[in-house]
């Protein structure tokens, strides 16, 4: 008997815990979940399981302060690719990587992923947010 | 009582097992040569073995089979711009690199399939963003037919540009030992494969084999 009424109240809370999810929440994890995939696929042999990238060869993706300074940038960056001198980690990096090849949607979600994951945190990229980047890409 | 007998059985038929596996299987094609020693017919089995060739590595050195005499190495595909499984095979690979860096009798080589952009300064620069230094593992630059045959050689295939521009090739280690015969052949991007070469290549290190006495 006693162990049954836990059981009630055990879920009840939990049922609430779900519920009580905000919005933003419920779409940080769809953006999240579905951007793990995309870095699975097109982003992970080069910049590793961990987002450490590859020696000097392949830049991490653990520098929180370059992905933060290059929000607005980081769609573009994965629209067009990138080529030249950057700085990651206190550490030049000298390569090139092509264009990705990805939808704005996949782009979003894969932002969504990479600045919230190896270290990082930040908010969620929106399709709406990287739409509107993208349409100041130079 | 029992569960402890059957137990220990297992064990030791594992124990068994692993000191029974202290030599490599040899691959490649094989053919019976009789000759006669000392008024006796004897049959030797002749292995396939990686024929000469003639390449130039990242400092600019001619590498020829020549320089891989005595040498247990292990051989790959690859090109500097790959977006494919290049940089994991490479990243796997360092970890081999790290552990017989220090031995004179090891080598890795990665043949680059690309030669008309991986030139010599090129792969020098690709050497120098991966870390590598000294003569354990060169990139070798050569010409395209013949880095393709050579290929067939380690029972491995590259192919031309696909309708996508990517080189197709298929991301295996080859270890060829001292002899020039294949002795495993490894899938480059599965970490826990390139583990198991590892373990080989110190296994086919302590062969007798290989360890000619002078
Ligand atoms: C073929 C290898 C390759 C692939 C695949 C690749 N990148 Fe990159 N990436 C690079 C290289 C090389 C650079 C550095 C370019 C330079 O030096 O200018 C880079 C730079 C970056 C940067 C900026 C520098 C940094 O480290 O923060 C970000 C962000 C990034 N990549 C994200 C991604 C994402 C997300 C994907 C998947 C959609 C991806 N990359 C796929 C090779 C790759």
């Amino acid at each position: 008997m006693k162990v049954k009424i836990i059981g009630c109240i055990c879920f009840v809370v939990i049922a609430f815990a779900i519920s009580c999810q905000s919005d933003e929440r419920i779409e940080f994890n769809r953006y999240y979940s579905n951007g793990s995939t995309v870095y699975q696929a097109k982003c992970q042999n080069c910049h590793g399981i961990k987002g450490d990238g590859l020696q000097s060869f392949i830049p991490p993706l653990t520098d929180s302060l370059y992905l933060k300074n290059n929000k607005k940038t980081l769609a573009c960056l994965l629209k067009n690719g990138l080529k030249g001198k950057v700085i990651i980690n206190n550490k030049a990096f000298d390569g090139e990587m092509l264009p990705s090849g990805l939808t704005p949607l996949e782009i979003a979600q894969v932002l969504t992923y990479v600045t919230n994951s190896f270290g990082n945190k930040a908010a969620t990229s929106t399709v709406e947010t990287v739409n509107a980047d993208l349409a100041k890409c130079n | 009582m029992k569960k402890l007998i059957y137990a220990a059985t297992i064990i030791l038929l594992i124990s068994a097992c692993k000191s029974n596996n202290s030599t490599l299987p040899i691959y490649g094609n094989k053919k019976p040569v009789t000759k006669t020693v000392n008024g006796k017919q004897v049959t030797d089995t002749i292995y396939q073995t990686i024929p000469d060739f003639k390449f130039v590595n990242q400092y600019g050195d001619t590498i020829t089979g020549k320089n891989l005499d005595g040498k247990i190495y292990v051989a790959d595909f690859f090109f500097t711009t790959c977006p494919t499984i290049c940089p994991v095979m490479h990243r796997n690979m360092l970890p081999v690199y790290n552990e017989f860096k220090s031995n004179p009798d090891f080598r890795i080589i990665s043949h680059s399939i690309d030669p008309k952009y991986d030139t010599v300064p090129v792969l020098k620069k690709y050497a120098d963003k991966m870390g590598l230094s000294g003569n354990t593992w060169w990139l070798l630059h050569g010409d395209k037919d013949a880095t393709y045959t050579i290929a067939k050689s380690y029972l491995t295939s590259v192919q031309e540009k696909n309708p996508q521009g990517n080189y197709v090739h298929d991301g295996y280690f080859i270890l060829i030992d001292k002899q020039k015969r294949i002795r495993g052949t490894y899938m480059g991007t599965d970490p826990a494969e390139v583990e198991k070469m590892t373990a080989d290549i110190k296994t086919l290190m302590a062969e007798p084999d290989q360890n000619p006495t002078k």
